[in-house]
């Protein structure tokens, strides 16, 4: 024994040991949170089961198994359940989704397995998804138009039928959102530019007749427009509620849902192998690239993905050349004595700061006086509404940056340090002086290693949260950052993050069991998007390394 | 005996002609039968014997005025007074630590990248005195080229390293560069070796040819003075023995300054040499004369390898 440990071998044990701890760890969280992510778009079956009631009734119901359970049985009675024919100690339960939000108490009900005394899977069951009021499971008995019954569940070719009236429907929906987001907005926009104009004219004192009579023309035209569009959208609306689904649901009686509220149906009991594996793409293309709905619990997180992609490359831009220019210093310039060494560590020790402690800097120090100032000189015309005075993506950007400055520095500095002083002399004895040294040979060759540091700040930037819940992040941005009116960025905005979004969605959601899939959906999306920044950010820097490969030798 | 390692070293040479030229070259120096066992080159042999100690002012490059020079506290240099020739290639030789490299990096103002150095005394380049307040260091240093030790290309390519001197001065013009470009890279004798891939990393070189490619760097921004401080010792032979022929010709434009480990090369190249020993400035003769007739017991002890 005493010789096996003189081998040293004990010793690549043990760190092969930690090292294979820690793979399994990242491995285990990655796959564990990418499973519950990812499994809740893959389409599961409906089940129509009928339940045995306490007073001797059966209860007819109709949903997807969300999740099961094994209980004790002894934590049953409480819940009120007839528990006369069990036996066993323990008992499985399902969580059931049943939709119809309009029709019962709540959408997801526990149903004990022993109490189910029939469960089938037919085939006529459909999934319709709704802008509003979440999922409505039933059979679809037949399509109205204008009331009339157009089409029924025992033609031929009711489905395609069906189908074709659902696309119309959506197709009628997008155009009216296209005009809404776009032009109508627009107008908007303009129409509130117009009036901060007038009080910026106001202000300045040169809001003369004409100014007055020119502006009010202005208005009107727009206002012209704006009629027209109205109308149009009006009329997209209208020729959208022409068509409705008469759906028998779990009661057996025929409800009638308005087709301009159908986003898809779906009939996954009659679906093979591939028709899920193409609805479960659809559906996580749906997720990456939808709004959200119903209180962030449905749709999409596109918002919070641009969000948190926009935010993390604007503090890139704001970090990167900050960094480098303090460590050019500190390296460089700054002569080697106490006061530098002490700055050295003061940086370094700024990396261990809480990060919420920013978040009340940034609060303090760029929203409310830097913000505030700004609003001061150059927004007068829109007090007392803060126009940069308010949280928004810019200030969460710039308190992300000081945040994040320490790594650039340490690792910049380490670069630099790294670069040969060969080199350094060779382009001083050719008459180049210490600054066009810098900018021609050291930071060129130093760039990987600012790239290393920016690698590192993007990964610690992208999964910050709670700073930026105090200096720009919101629970449902109505408008993206960047749009199509001039100055197209809008760096005043608040934004949504994925950060966060897991939080809004996991903790302040009114439908938590809703959510659930969500959050490990968000987590897996933000742990993808990170490794996506970093990925291209290594790819850049390995360009870069193989570029200035001398720093090998 | 050095003679024997040195034939066998070029038994290497591929190229029959340089193979015949060198061998050429040994057989004159044996046939001289010089009783030390360094040979000098007969090339520098033929020169005229310069006074070294009375100088005309026309024909001095350099004027080094009792300069003392200091890390912290350690003297490094003492009282170091000499006069470097125009055109023609002053070698320093010392064993290690002796000052040789401290001396040739004043010469360019190197040792101002040395917070502790400090320097007293004077070098005189035109009359005018380098460690002046007035003096601009950059300027100073395109006048007096360096080549150092290892070879330090930039990671850039080749013709980039070439006109980066150049480009620092604002030439843009491409044309000046393409011809600057082959002017230095034929005066270092790199041309016909890479004029076919002038854009290709100054990585993808051999040693013997980043060497020369720095050379033909320094030597594109014309300047007066060329500094070599030790510019073979991390080359093998044959890539030694080109930058050698190089260096006997580049003293037709420049004055050649150079710093060696190896007292055979400064034989080979120099025209006259100095001996440092512990920071101070033993003797200074032209070469024959210091490797034939020491006058000083110490350089008679260090050339026969006594120390050192």
């Amino acid at each position: 024994m005493k010789k096996w440990f003189r081998t040293g071998k004990p010793w690549i044990w043990l760190t092969a040991g930690s090292v294979s701890i820690s793979l399994i760890a990242v491995i285990g969280l990655v796959i564990m949170i990418g499973w519950r992510g990812l499994s809740f778009f893959w389409p599961s079956a409906i089940h129509e089961m009928d339940i045995k009631q306490a007073d001797g009734s059966t209860k007819h119901i109709i949903g997807e198994v969300y999740d099961s359970e094994v209980v004790p049985t002894t934590r049953l009675p409480q819940s009120m359940v007839d528990l006369a024919d069990i036996e066993s100690e323990t008992v499985t339960r399902y969580l059931m989704k049943i939709g119809n939000r309009e029709y019962v108490p709540l959408d997801f009900t526990w149903v004990l397995e022993s109490l189910v005394t029939e469960d089938t899977t037919p085939k006529d069951m459909a999934v319709i998804e709704r802008s509003k009021d979440g999922n409505f499971y039933g059979r679809i008995t037949a399509v109205t138009e204008n009331g009339e019954v157009v089409a029924k569940q025992s033609d031929e070719d009711f489905r395609k039928v069906m189908f074709e009236r659902v696309e119309r429907a959506v197709e009628l929906n997008e155009q009216a959102m296209g005009l809404q987001e776009g032009e109508i907005s627009s107008i908007n926009y303009q129409l509130n530019e117009l009036s901060l104009e007038r009080r910026r004219l106001e202000l300045q004192g040169e809001l003369t007749e004409q100014a007055i009579v020119d502006l009010q023309a202005q208005r009107e035209q727009l206002n012209a427009d704006y009629q027209v569009y109205e109308k149009e959208l009006f009329d997209l609306r209208e020729q959208a509620q022409r068509d409705a689904l008469i759906v028998k649901d779990f009661r057996g009686e025929d409800v009638k849902v308005p087709m301009y509220r159908v986003l898809d149906v779906n009939f996954p009991n009659d679906m093979g192998f591939f028709a899920k594996l193409g609805h479960f793409f659809q559906q996580i293309g749906k997720f990456v690239s939808d709004d959200p709905r119903e209180a962030n619990t449905e749709g999409g997180v596109f918002p919070a993905i641009f969000g948190t992609v926009f935010m993390v490359l604007l503090m890139s831009i704001i970090v990167t050349p900050f960094g480098v220019v303090a460590a050019v210093y500190l390296h460089e310039y700054a002569g080697k004595n106490p006061v530098t060494k002490l700055i050295r560590i003061a940086v370094i020790n700024l990396a261990g700061v809480p990060s919420i402690v920013y978040g009340v800097f940034g609060l303090g120090f760029f929203v409310y006086m830097v913000g505030g100032s700004l609003d001061q000189i150059f927004y007068p015309e829109a007090l007392p509404n803060p126009t940069f005075g308010t949280p928004g993506v810019l200030w969460s950007a710039v308190t992300l940056a000081i945040l994040t400055l320490p790594v650039v520095i340490v690792s910049t500095e380490e670069g630099l340090s790294r670069i040969p002083p060969s080199l350094r002399e060779g382009s001083l004895s050719l008459g180049a002086t210490k600054w066009e040294t810098i900018w021609r040979i050291i930071l060129p060759m130093a760039s990987p290693a600012i790239m290393t540091g920016l690698i590192l700040a993007v990964a610690r930037a992208a999964g910050e949260v709670a700073p930026l819940m105090l200096v720009g992040v919101v629970k449902s941005a109505p408008m993206l950052p960047v749009d199509g009116n001039f100055p197209y960025l809008h760096l005043d905005r608040k934004f949504m993050h994925l950060g966060f979004h897991i939080y809004d969605v996991g903790f302040q959601s009114p439908n938590v069991e809703a959510a659930r899939p969500l959050v490990y959906a968000t987590s897996f999306l933000l742990i993808t998007v990170i490794v996506g920044l970093n990925l291209t950010a290594i790819g850049v820097r390995n360009h870069l390394r193989e570029k200035y490969r001398s720093l090998e030798h | 005996m050095c003679v024997t390692i040195y034939v066998k070293n070029t038994a290497h040479l591929s190229t029959k002609i340089e193979h015949e030229r060198i061998y050429k070259k040994d057989f004159d120096e044996l046939a001289k039968g010089s009783e030390f066992m360094i040979s000098v080159n007969p090339s520098t042999s033929n020169m005229e014997k310069l006074d070294l100690h009375n100088l005309p002012a026309e024909q001095t490059a350099l004027d080094i005025k009792n300069l003392d020079l200091y890390y912290g506290e350690d003297q490094a240099l003492h009282d170091i007074s000499m006069r470097i020739p125009k055109n023609r290639v002053t070698a320093f030789i010392g064993p290690s630590g002796c000052g040789k490299s401290t001396l040739l990096r004043c010469i360019n103002r190197m040792n101002d990248l040395v917070e502790i150095c400090r320097i007293d005394g004077e070098i005189e380049l035109h009359g005018q005195n380098i460690y002046d307040k007035n003096v601009d260091v950059a300027a100073l240093r395109r006048r007096v080229g360096m080549v150092f030790q290892r070879p330090n290309p930039f990671p850039k390519s080749i013709y980039e390293n070439v006109v980066y001197g150049l480009r620092l001065q604002g030439v843009k013009d491409k044309r000046v560069l393409d011809e600057a470009v082959e002017t230095s890279l034929r005066g270092a004798a790199l041309w016909d070796e890479v004029k076919d891939r002038l854009n290709a990393s100054a990585f993808s070189l051999s040693g013997g040819q980043q060497q020369r490619l720095v050379i033909a760097r320094s030597i594109a921004i014309e300047p007066e003075i060329l500094l070599l401080d030790e510019p073979t010792s991390a080359l093998d032979p044959i890539s030694t023995l080109t930058i050698e022929e190089l260096i006997t010709e580049l003293k037709e434009k420049f004055t050649v300054v150079i710093v060696t480990h190896n007292m055979q090369q400064a034989a080979r190249v120099s025209d006259q040499t100095a001996f440092l020993y512990m920071g101070k400035m033993i003797e200074y003769a032209d070469t024959d004369t210091l490797f034939t007739t020491p006058s000083e017991k110490q350089t008679e002890d260090y050339i026969t390898g006594r120390y050192g």
